[in-house]
């Protein structure tokens, strides 16, 4: 029986629950080892001097700054050591503060660890810290879509696996789109058409068959995967045809005049294509749809008690199709990035494994889209950074390939603590 | 609005749920509806809701025979219902559950929650309601949780309200509100629908009382029938209400519990500085509402978790550390309070089940193998002992009714020798004639010695049984006391009233530990 218990705190016996301990045994270890970590980049840099830049390159217009890495590094330290006290007298506040905390040990340690790899560099130029944020939105913005298209499903209880194979076709069919109509903004429109079809073969096998989701999920990238490698291959050489259907027109970036100029983030955030801008407003967009809409509370409803919105006379399996098909929409943009956004040509296997960080990131923002995006954005930094750190030699390129992927295991298990997905999440909806 | 039922009849397979039901609700009456579980009640009620489609006969509102096709058609006609199991996202708030399904918007799509909780004040108000509009359903009480499914039916302009089993879970002082709450909703001219299998409930409260028995309705009587007349239409023979039992012979202490406290995932503290004693021969009752510690506390005595602070013993020697397989070798038996989810495996056959916890005895295995002739000659013996109704000792125990599934729970945990027994919620879900026989082995079972331990929400269950009484509340015991207690006092410390401040107090009887 899960009936709610109707406990209080009050007259609680003073007893420290298991919970506490190993909240505190978690902060002293991971405190501990980045101040490890943290005191072996500094004993191992010989010279501190480091080049940064504003830009995304170093120009001659714009030649690269000294930077004291030797005072931020002091600085880091000692934030950090003065956490590791407050995990080891248990003083760690929770909440907004706790936060603060952990974000100040992050950068703390990104920090460090991005000096120790610039600094002391042999080759005969030498490599400028490049302004991260350029880069961390533009990665970041197929995983907020695809997100999003996660967090719109399975708060309706439709479990999504399939973002992935959602990419793949909305790349392909974007590339396809973009290269028939030479427009790439039709590109964008092939790509939503893609996701929703994809979106609607989730809905029949989910909600009319009733298909386990998981395994379901599965089957759709693998079919996603074949069938964009099939029609890939069947595009002939010929340039003649191919220009018709994978050379397709790329979205140029449109810089928004006046907040541009910005230092460090207008042209992170305002030197973007026209795709980016869509991002910034479907998230607005979706955050406002589940919450403050009709339909929104409809959707919440039928993912945590959906026999609770059967029995007021909401149409469960029409709300759940809904969503699914408007997450559709934004896994189909995501996939457009890929192409149209991003590269140009649909290559083999183009979204790259983005589909399952993105649903990392659904898990990772508590299946709220702004969570969501924070996550996104998160991965997206990981992703910039590895890109600049393969230039240098500190770390096997190996290594630093797969580190992003290693971020998103250690977010998804260790950071996010206990989570609470929609009750019905995956459960298919049978009237008893 | 008058509401009739014309032959209404509902078959699953061949399986009859409801025949031919006949009933009328007249306007502005309170029409109990009395049966046992499994009797069809829910099944006549869900047809009324919309929920499922009757395979024969028909609905009149007001003379006017209409179908529902879903509960939305059902609450346009004017029907609201109030479900035994809430239907209310845990997570939304009281304002956004009761406007569900028919929303409050300041723009067309647009949710207005100010509305809304204008709504919930206004019928709170006018109905003598309390509920905060503002509060996540999930941190309230049940008793306040349901006064939000009955707001929320209510802002649907229901004119007939089903109530189907309001008062399982809750307190005896929660129920005496409820009833205030049916009776003045009945003034303000709404008709109620009162499905229980309490006697004493529908004597209290009902203007007509209509009995069903395997799904067909068997009387309709006046209220000032006797109890005991209402049993045996109900369950078609006399019925004993009363277990005899002889004065308990207490032995030495066989389970003592001290300090026990238990803190769940959340960090909340839900069983807190728990001590007691269970002695041999005697049954020790725990009452309480649901959810005030009992299934952790259960949880604990069994293993199943670690207390965080406290020493449970058994024959002196210390267990708290003791996980489940341990229990099992100490003596303790479970009865557990969810049958299907800690009783048996529903796809396994009674066979199988009757030796779930020793099948690793020598009796029932060498090595890796098992003795089936063993197995099956167990089988058989416990069948003909506990009276267990089925085809055959390989059927499928999910396929059994739930008395009978309980009483292959209770047979396997009683073949082996016990130290202490613990049940919790043993009747729940099970027919009037095995609650009889549920009954008595208990009490057999301690006068063999064993020390027995009740956790139950119903207190008749407690009253029939129990030699002491300890009542929890708040994950506290807060009292122990005898069995000839008031009902309304052992109410109030149910509802958290302490001996010494309480009106309870004169009465409240201490009985040395």
């Amino acid at each position: 029986m899960a009936v709610a218990t109707a406990i209080s705190d009050e007259g609680a016996v003073d007893v420290r629950d298991r919970g506490d301990v190993r909240r505190q045994i978690r902060l002293v270890s991971v405190f501990g080892l980045v101040l490890l970590a943290l005191v072996f980049f500094y004993l191992k840099i010989d010279d501190f001097g480091v080049k940064y830049t504003l830009g995304e390159r170093v120009t001659k217009d714009d030649p690269a700054k000294d930077l004291d890495a030797q005072t931020i590094m002091i600085a880091g330290l000692v934030v950090v050591a003065v956490a590791l006290l407050l995990a080891v007298v248990n003083k760690v506040p929770k909440g907004a503060l706790g936060g603060l905390i952990y974000f100040l040990v992050g950068v703390a340690f990104f920090a460090g660890f991005v000096f120790w790899n610039y600094a002391d560099q042999t080759g005969t130029f030498s490599v400028a810290i490049i302004n991260p944020f350029p880069g961390t939105i533009r990665l970041a913005t197929p995983l907020i879509f695809g997100a999003l298209a996660g967090c719109l499903c399975e708060r309706a209880g439709v479990i999504n696996i399939a973002i992935e194979g959602q990419f793949l076709m909305g790349a392909f069919f974007a590339s396809v789109a973009s290269s028939l109509a030479f427009s790439a903004e039709m590109g964008l429109v092939g790509g939503i058409a893609a996701g929703v079809a994809m979106a609607a073969l989730l809905g029949v096998f989910a909600l009319r068959y009733q298909v386990n989701q998981v395994v379901l999920g599965v089957v759709l990238i693998a079919l996603a995967t074949g069938l964009t490698d099939f029609l890939l291959s069947q595009i002939p050489d010929d340039p003649d045809i191919k220009k018709y259907l994978n050379e397709p027109l790329i979205l140029e970036k449109v810089p928004v005049s006046g907040l541009v100029d910005i230092p460090v983030i207008g042209p992170a955030l305002f030197n973007q294509t026209i795709l980016v801008y869509i991002m910034y407003g479907s998230v607005v967009f979706v955050t406002l749809l589940l919450f403050q809409t009709t339909w929104g509370l409809r959707v919440r409803s039928v993912g945590e008690h959906p026999k609770a919105a059967d029995t007021v006379g909401i149409n469960v399996n029409r709300i759940r199709w809904q969503a699914v098909l408007i997450g559709g929409v934004f896994a189909g943009l995501g996939g457009a990035f890929f192409t149209v956004g991003s590269t140009g040509t649909f290559d083999s296997n183009a979204s790259a494994g983005n589909g399952f960080i993105a649903l990392a990131a659904v898990i990772m923002g508590r299946w709220h889209p702004v969570g969501a995006t924070l996550a996104s954005l998160l991965f997206g930094f990981c992703f910039t950074l590895q890109a600049q750190l393969a230039f240098l030699d500190k770390i096997p390129g190996e290594l630093l390939r797969a580190s992003p992927y290693l971020v998103t295991v250690i977010a998804v298990a260790g950071f996010v603590g206990r989570v609470r997905p929609p009750a019905a999440d995956g459960e298919p909806y049978v009237k008893s | 609005m008058k509401l009739e039922i014309k032959g209404l009849t509902k078959r699953f397979g061949s399986f009859t749920a409801n025949d031919h039901i006949d009933l009328t609700i007249e306007p502005g009456e309170i029409h109990c509806l009395l049966g046992e579980n499994g009797a069809g009640k829910s099944t006549l009620m869900n047809m009324l809701y919309g929920l499922l489609d009757p395979t024969e006969g028909e609905i009149l509102v007001d003379g006017q025979p209409v179908t529902f096709k879903s509960p939305s058609d059902a609450i346009a006609a004017g029907i609201g219902m109030v479900h035994q199991h809430f239907m209310l996202v845990p997570v939304f708030t009281v304002a956004e559950n009761v406007m569900l399904g028919r929303e409050q918007v300041s723009v067309p799509g647009v949710l207005s929650r100010r509305k809304a909780s204008a709504m919930v004040t206004e019928l709170s108000e006018r109905y003598g309601l309390r509920v905060d509009p503002g509060t996540l359903v999930e941190a309230l009480p049940v008793g306040v949780q349901q006064r939000v499914e009955i707001i929320k039916a209510l802002s649907n302009e229901a004119k007939v309200l089903i109530l189907d089993e309001p008062t399982a879970v809750l307190t005896p002082q929660e129920i005496d509100e409820l009833m205030d709450i049916m009776r003045s909703l009945k003034e303000q001219g709404t008709s109620i629908i009162f499905i229980t299998h309490k006697l004493r409930e529908v004597k209290a409260v009902g203007d007509r009382i209509s009995v069903i028995r395997r799904g067909k309705v068997v009387g309709t009587a006046p209220p000032s029938t006797s109890e005991a007349e209402l049993a045996e239409m109900m369950v078609g023979r006399e019925v004993k209400l009363k277990v005899d039992k002889d004065p308990p012979d207490t032995g030495a202490v066989v389970m003592s519990v001290e300090g026990c406290t238990v803190v769940d995932p959340r960090g909340h503290q839900v069983v807190k500085d728990v001590s007691f004693e269970a002695r041999a021969g005697e049954v020790l009752g725990i009452a309480g509402v649901q959810g005030n510690g009992q299934t952790e506390l259960i949880k604990a005595l069994l293993g199943l978790v670690k207390p965080d602070a406290g020493v449970i013993r058994l024959d002196g020697d210390d267990i708290s550390r003791h996980g489940p397989r341990e229990s099992l070798d100490d003596g303790i038996g479970y009865i557990p309070e969810d049958r299907s989810h800690d009783g048996y495996v529903g796809a396994f056959s009674v066979r199988e089940n009757l030796i779930l916890d020793i099948y690793r005895s020598d009796e029932f295995s060498t090595g890796l193998a098992l003795k089936l002739d063993d197995i099956a000659a167990n089988a058989d013996a416990r069948i003909k002992e506990f009276d267990i109704r089925t085809e055959s000792a390989e059927t499928p125990v999910s396929s059994l009714s739930g008395g009978n599934q309980q009483k292959v729970v209770v047979a396997r945990e009683f073949s082996r020798p016990l130290k202490v027994l613990i049940a919790s919620q043993p009747t729940r879900g099970v027919d009037v004639g095995s609650i009889e026989f549920i009954h008595k082995r208990i009490i057999s079972e301690r006068d063999k010695g064993t020390a027995v331990i009740i956790v139950s929400t119903e207190l008749d269950e407690i009253f029939t049984l129990s030699d002491r009484i300890a009542v929890m509340y708040d994950g506290r015991i807060v009292a122990t006391v005898s069995p000839d207690i008031a009902r309304e006092d052992i109410g109030l410390l149910m509802a958290g009233a302490t001996p010494d401040s309480g009106p309870a107090s004169g009465k409240t009887e201490e009985v040395p530990a």
